[in-house]
């Protein structure tokens, strides 16, 4: 579980995140949207420990993450564009992470089989496509059996087939009962792996709630089109905003 | 720790520029030495190249490499790894295969030809000025996102503790030429880690009879056990406060 209170990040003059108040419970799986520059990563980086907010508190099972790092070990992340050193190959990437984590033992290689990374472990990082980086993103954030999964865009640049695959993968962790948040701008994906809709806007939460309740607010029977009912609202209420200020 | 350290390690060896400067301090002592065998001469000639060429690829290697591998950084920083222990061992990395670098390329000629106590405290005194200005760059890249910034940083801490810094000294005492300025310029030969390396120098070559009166101070300090112990001791306080303010300022960077 992850409860997010009242966190602010600035970075500079930029108000990045707003007030932020969000709980993500066990067992529930999340779509977190928003229009670029929302505040999306930054909120999940925030949860990561990668960004420090500049008030507020995370807990992560109960506990503040402030300083912490130990915590890290029950979530899988994703990252939107996943940055690794050039010069070292696939293989040896996998084979140092399972090195420095001694927390787990077990490994679960399901996705790197899948996305046929086992024909080409001996390939240097620096010479993959944004498509293959992302299958080594995705084998490491599911590779250690987290509760949580953290996933910046997941899809963003796979193929069809490792798309499936991922989708699969994603379905089975779920109906495991573990946490989940995807991002992305991909409706249908969303559609078909998360129940709970988070809409970001501006830095701020518009709207959180499950999609069921998302889907008779707005009177619209698809997902695709509640969402856009959403986006429609949360741009009047920014123009409103502006004429008022 | 170890582990992570060792990655980092290894991660600078396959730059393959730890090899080039070593290869580089190799021939530059060897050719010192073949020049004269003198050792005070060689001494001195090492002199040059230990304050002014040491600092220079220690600050830019430094930087760049920090650089280089925030991609490695980030991605350890997504595992439950704590911060400090990112920052501390890529720090050791880059300091010890530096130090490494520089023990070899001019302790190897050392062993050939033989050395006396100057050369000895010259190896000590170039390893403590490698780890200075690896802090230094460490200091300058956690306080910039941009390498160019970065790199702009540490050329000005280099000038500045090579070049200005001594105009200034020489500026004010030739302004306050009136005054007895001995503890003064004792304690600001202290603020300058490059100054206080090439003062305990000289007065290892006893030639401080050339500086005068001034000289003979020094010589009074430096000359003195308790002189090379404060020093040193200063020096491993240069150590300590870049290395300190990059990693707090670490801690608390948005990656």
């Amino acid at each position: 579980m992850i409860s997010i209170s009242s966190l602010n990040k600035k970075f500079g003059k930029l108000h990045v995140l707003k007030d932020i108040n969000i709980t993500f419970e066990m067992g529930v799986s999340y779509a977190m949207m928003g229009p670029n520059a929302s505040g999306k990563t930054t909120l999940i980086k925030s949860i990561l420990g990668m960004v420090i907010p500049n008030s507020g508190t995370i807990l992560v099972n109960g506990e503040d993450i402030k300083d912490q790092w130990l915590y890290r070990s029950n979530i899988g992340y994703m990252p939107q564009i996943g940055k690794y050193p050039e010069n070292i190959k696939i293989g040896q990437v996998l084979s140092m992470i399972q090195n420095l984590r001694k927390d787990k033992n077990q490994y679960d290689t399901d996705l790197v089989e899948d996305f046929g990374l086992l024909q080409m472990l001996n390939k240097p990082m620096g010479t993959l496509s944004g498509g293959t980086r992302q299958k080594v993103s995705g084998a490491l954030a599911f590779m250690f059996d987290p509760d949580i999964y953290i996933l910046d865009e997941p899809t963003a640049g796979l193929d069809p087939l490792a798309v499936e695959a991922l989708k699969k993968k994603i379905a089975k962790e779920r109906a495991k009962g573990k946490l989940i948040i995807i991002t992305s701008h991909i409706l249908s994906d969303l559609d078909e792996l998360t129940s709970h809709a988070i809409y970001l806007s501006d830095g701020e939460v518009f709207y959180n709630n499950s999609i069921e309740i998302l889907k008779s607010e707005t009177g619209e029977e698809k997902f695709s089109s509640s969402i856009a009912r959403l986006m429609e609202w949360s741009e009047e209420k920014i123009k409103k905003t502006s004429i008022e200020l | 720790m170890i582990k992570l350290l060792k990655y980092s390690l290894y991660n600078i060896l396959r730059t393959k520029f730890t090899l080039l400067y070593t290869a580089f301090l190799l021939l530059a002592t060897f050719s010192i030495y073949n020049l004269d065998p003198d050792l005070a001469k060689v001494s001195l000639s090492l002199l040059n190249v230990v304050l002014l060429v040491v600092p220079l690829i220690c600050i830019i290697f430094g930087t760049v490499h920090f650089y280089n591998s925030y991609e490695f950084m980030e991605l350890m920083l997504s595992q439950p790894i704590n911060r400090s222990t990112v920052f501390i061992s890529q720090y050791l990395a880059v300091g010890l295969s530096l130090c490494l670098a520089f023990v070899i390329g001019v302790g190897i000629p050392m062993i050939l030809y033989g050395a006396d106590l100057a050369l000895l405290v010259l190896l000590a005194v170039g390893v403590m000025l490698s780890l200075i200005f690896t802090g230094l760059a460490f200091l300058a890249s956690v306080l910039t996102r941009d390498k160019a910034k970065a790199i702009g940083i540490t050329l000005l801490f280099w000038v500045y503790f090579s070049l200005i810094y001594d105009g200034l000294i020489l500026y004010l005492i030739y302004v306050f030429y009136d005054y007895p300025l001995e503890h003064a310029t004792l304690a600001m030969v202290m603020l300058n880690p490059v100054d206080l390396a090439r003062i305990i120098m000289l007065m290892q070559l006893d030639i401080s009879a050339l500086m005068g009166f001034t000289g003979a101070f020094f010589q009074d300090f430096y000359g003195s056990m308790k002189g090379n112990l404060i020093s040193f001791g200063v020096l491993l306080i240069w150590i300590l406060i870049p290395f300190y303010f990059s990693r707090r300022v670490f801690l608390k960077k948005d990656i």
